[in-house]
């Protein structure tokens, strides 16, 4: 309590926060309850901005992080250029594997929605088995964006070698793979802007005194069969039609998934990954599905994260409690299991001493409830998830887009009278 | 034959999928009645049903049992004459997902676990205008509406589908249930429907205690 009350000065500020969130996850009591803001579109109606403008005004969008984040004061965020602001890349890559506010006809307010879709036909398990690169390079990415198309011609390198790997540059100066090539560039180089824009905003943020709380984004295997690849009917079908071949891409990506995550990660020298999961839950699978196809494969890739020094913050889409017995299986104090409908009562229970939990204030009540219901309700969270350390206060999938702000406002002010 | 039709409910309600088209098909093949054909179906898909309230099979059963049913039903329907297809329904549903939400799974499974028992399912689709609902009410005078949504912002869409619902002066004579991801009683009294369900169980027993078969 003293600690909390103590300091004033931006960088001891930052680091009673960095303290606060890490003690949590590391499993010791912190001073007080932490908080962690996380927001797709909400940050951007905060401030009057639509969602269509949060994903093309990167300046725009980073006046309003920084405006939420110093009204709010979390203890750490989740930086939103990386989850939202990518409107005019997919533009020059004509992508089509989302529908987005002021495209194709959706309106200018909503959020942005993935299109659950095929992406790759039963058939062409074996290509991807042969040559994961070789599929997404040749086939995936020709298909989900359409100025791709032309990546199709690139020369097949693993059969192409010695001189004629010198032949094979003929196939770089064709009109349509030069224009894919420089469609890449530019889209290489929005990214970097808005990457710039993002890096200053953390930078400034941090010498405010607050901590980022995600430096990338990663997936489970499952997930990406699934949502990516094999869509989500597809993926079912397959956990009898094609259920090896499924299994063996599965250990394809529970090696790959965790490359590109720790890539990512440790290019922006960052700790923390977050990893939002969409089949794991309770109903979807049969327990016996779930520790065939899920867990498993997902626990080596959090296995791999840990290793290479990165704690994973999981988001457990659903109600997932009867899961808990299963994925308490990992090393103590190391992720964060970040909970949307879980009973965290039971959450607790079950992960005590072994994950920090995160969560979980409804997000019907931040849209329809009062200042009073969220109040009680982190008070309860705070007691029961919170009892001892290992809790993270938030919303149940973050802020929802539609919050009421001044819910929002309530939810972060009970946490700092959340006090051990 | 007895014996074979007894052979393929069991694979169909074991998930034998292969087996049970196979299966049908010489059944059909030898000359089998179509409409019987279609009666074993109905029964295997009855256990399914059972087996998923019992938590035994989850959606990944649920969506192949359905494409079996498809497969089955693709061969036997042309076979049948007209004045033999028809049977009776429990009652009539109107589901879709409600506008500016393109999720489809769940409202999916609800439309298949509505029919397995024995439901007349009018699904609107995705993104379905509020008009397209009250209008569908129009033409097929439903006991239940389901409104789906995965998203957040899902309930404000409810809430308009209802008020235009009840504006339009269809509200009393029908129940509204609402489901999806982010559903709870406070969103089911946000949006003024009747109740609200977390799974297609859920849809299944609402729609059993508002209009008993």
């Amino acid at each position: 309590m003293s600690s909390s009350s103590a300091v004033s000065s931006p960088p001891a500020l930052y680091e009673q926060r960095h303290r606060r969130l890490m003690d949590a996850i590391e499993l010791r009591q912190p001073d007080r309850l932490p908080t962690i803001l996380f927001s797709h579109f909400w940050t951007a109606h905060y401030a009057g901005m639509t969602c269509r403008e949060a994903m093309y005004d990167y300046e725009r969008l980073a006046a309003a992080v920084k405006r939420v984040v110093l009204d709010l004061e979390p203890d750490a965020f989740q930086p939103v250029h990386s989850l939202v602001a990518f409107g005019p890349t997919m533009d020059i890559l004509e992508y089509k594997q989302l529908e987005w506010p002021g495209h194709n006809g959706v309106a200018e307010d909503v959020g942005y929605q993935y299109l659950d879709a095929q992406y790759m036909a039963p058939d062409e398990y074996e290509d991807y088995l042969l040559d994961p690169s070789g599929f997404m390079l040749h086939t995936y990415m020709p298909r989900v964006a359409g100025a791709l198309e032309p990546l199709s011609q690139l020369p097949q390198y693993p059969g192409v070698l010695h001189t004629r790997i010198t032949q094979s540059m003929e196939a770089y100066a064709r009109p349509e793979l030069r224009r894919a090539l420089e469609t890449l560039i530019r889209a290489g180089e929005e990214m970097q802007k808005m990457g710039a824009v993002q890096s200053r905003l953390v930078q400034e943020l941090h010498d405010l005194g607050f901590p980022v709380a995600s430096h990338g984004t990663t997936h489970a295997p499952f997930d990406v069969a699934a949502d990516y690849l094999r869509g989500s009917k597809g993926a079912m079908l397959d956990l009898f039609r094609n259920k090896d071949r499924l299994l063996s891409l599965m250990d394809r990506l529970s090696v790959l998934i965790p490359r590109a995550g720790i890539a990512g990660v440790k290019a922006v020298g960052g700790n923390m990954v977050f990893i939002p999961l969409h089949w794991g839950l309770d109903g979807f699978m049969s327990p016996k599905q779930f520790t065939t196809f899920f867990w498993p494969q997902f626990q080596k890739v959090l296995l791999a994260l840990i290793e290479a020094g990165i704690y994973p913050h999981v988001l457990w889409e659903g109600d997932c409690t009867s899961r808990l017995d299963v994925i308490k299986d990992v090393p103590a104090g190391k992720c964060v299991y970040f909970f949307e409908r879980t009973d965290m009562a039971k959450a607790k229970q079950a992960l005590r001493g072994t994950v920090c939990i995160r969560g979980n204030v409804p997000a019907s009540m931040l849209i329809t409830g009062t200042q009073a219901d969220v109040r009680e309700c982190c008070k309860k969270l705070f007691e029961t998830a919170g009892d001892g350390g290992g809790f993270i206060l938030d919303g149940s999938v973050g802020i929802p887009d539609e919050a009421k702000p001044d819910n929002v406002r309530a939810m972060f002010e009970a946490a700092k009278e959340c006090v051990y | 034959m007895e014996d074979k039709s007894r052979q393929l409910v069991q694979q169909i309600a074991e998930m034998q999928e292969e087996d049970a088209v196979k299966l049908a098909r010489e059944m059909l093949d030898s000359g089998y009645d179509p409409v019987k054909l279609l009666g074993h179906c109905r029964e295997a898909m009855e256990i399914v049903g059972k087996r998923y309230e019992q938590g035994e099979y989850f959606l990944p059963e649920l969506m192949l049992a359905g494409e079996m049913l498809k497969a089955i039903g693709g061969m036997a329907k042309p076979l049948i004459k007209q004045d033999a297809a028809g049977s009776k329904t429990a009652g009539t549903v109107v589901l879709g997902t409600v506008q500016g939400d393109l999720h489809d799974i769940g409202k999916n499974i609800v439309t298949f676990m509505l029919e397995i028992n024995g439901y007349k399912v009018v699904d609107l689709g995705i993104d379905v205008p509020v008009a397209n609902f009250v209008e569908s009410i129009k033409e097929h005078k439903p006991q239940v509406v389901g409104l789906s949504g995965f998203l957040t912002l899902a309930f404000d869409a409810m809430k308009k589908t209802v008020e235009a619902i009840r504006e339009a002066g269809l509200r009393d004579n029908i129940k509204i249930m609402i489901g999806g991801g982010q559903v709870d009683e406070t969103v089911k009294n946000y949006t003024g429907a009747d109740a609200f369900g977390l799974n297609a169980m859920d849809a299944v027993s609402l729609c059993k205690r508002w209009v008993p078969a």
